[in-house]
């Protein structure tokens, strides 16, 4: 699978090694070059500095060919952006991204975007771990 | 009408006093304490501190009633989301962006947003206006038929002078609508009129031919 990912940040990077280790072609995109530390030694995919809400960027980072597209940057709404070019400007099949907000991400939802939030899983997850070692 | 603008910076700022003027009921949204104070002490209380993109400050700011939403931050994924919120949200009938990087024009149009102003783009076309020796300036844009009202002078080398416009080899999709010459009254060309140096010719053309148009009357 042709997978592009926004954002080389902890959930980027490691995302990007899991799919490169199972054989994917992997793409990693980010403003900074210094992000791309975190990739593994050895990572098969490729490391690009540009922005993930520019077109030009995004096809220089061949998403015009991907499979799937993520988007994982710190900020909720260049996720929706460059998703949502991903999604109707080329068209990729399967586009996933990141939404802190939760109310936010029901909006996207309701846009077509697939959407998650940390947010409420994260929370959600406390509480549960809250009441069972109680 | 009820008016949202999301961004206090000096657009947000000055036309928020125009709207005002005007007599329409303003509510600016900015996420800056300090830019808020700003529009308190000259303008009255029609700033709120808070994000623009966030469905809880758009529904304290009554979304719901605003006739126009205005998003003009100087990001412009910020200025999407804010009019995306606010259109599938809150139904607003008019979302206004403002776009930085020109890139974004077309992208910004498909995912629905009512209108668009590229700053850039504006400020390009009129620093061109001043640059005397650029023989093609931007009039319109008429977006929808991708078609541009351009003007073009015929500079000094140009090789179309001294020939008549059926001698020209102009794209079948320009039309050569106003002759302005210098000292007399503005006409309509007709394919026997020769061009002269100083000419400015009010032409309208697809936007792809609009380089060879230029080449055709301005080159040399």
């Amino acid at each position: 699978m042709n997978v592009v990912i926004v954002g080389c940040g902890r959930v980027g990077a490691q995302l990007a090694s899991l799919l490169d280790a199972e054989g994917h072609d992997v793409t990693v995109l980010d403003v900074d070059s210094y992000s791309f530390r975190r990739l593994p030694v050895g990572f098969g995919g490729t490391a690009l500095v540009g922005d993930g809400t520019d077109e030009d960027t995004l096809k220089k980072a061949g998403v015009e060919g991907a499979d799937a597209f993520v988007a994982v940057t710190q900020g909720d709404n260049r996720n929706v952006m460059s998703a949502q070019i991903a999604k109707h400007a080329f068209g990729v099949s399967r586009v996933l991204c990141r939404i802190y907000d939760p109310l936010r991400k029901d909006l996207y939802e309701t846009l077509g975007l697939e959407a998650i939030s940390p947010t409420a899983i994260f929370a959600q997850l406390l509480k549960e771990k809250l009441m069972t070692s109680s | 009408m009820y008016i949202i603008i999301v961004g206090g910076g000096s657009v947000g700022f000055y036309l928020c006093k125009e709207l005002l003027n005007e007599g329409h009921e303003v509510l600016v949204i900015e996420k800056d304490a300090r830019e808020c104070e700003c529009f308190g002490e000259e303008l009255g209380s029609v700033c709120i501190r808070g994000d623009g993109c966030e469905t809880a400050t758009l529904a304290e700011a009554g979304a719901s009633r605003a006739d126009i939403f205005i998003a003009t931050t100087n990001e412009d994924e910020d200025n999407l989301v804010a009019c995306q919120v606010a259109k599938h949200k809150f139904d607003v009938p008019r979302t206004i962006a403002q776009i930085n990087n020109p890139k974004n024009e077309a992208i910004f149009r498909r995912l629905g947003i009512d209108c668009l102003v590229s700053v850039t783009t504006l400020i390009l076309e009129h620093i061109e206006e001043e640059i005397p020796t650029h023989s093609l300036i931007h009039l319109l844009t008429l977006r929808d038929e991708e078609m541009e009202i351009v003007e073009v002078r015929i500079p000094q080398g140009s090789a179309a002078i001294g020939k008549s416009i059926k001698e020209l080899k102009l794209p079948p999709d320009s039309i050569l609508s106003l002759v302005i010459r210098n000292g007399q009254r503005p006409q309509v060309p007709s394919m026997d009129t020769v061009l002269e140096v100083g000419d400015r010719f009010i032409a309208l053309t697809a936007t792809e031919s609009e380089e060879t148009l230029r080449l055709a009357l301005a080159g040399s």
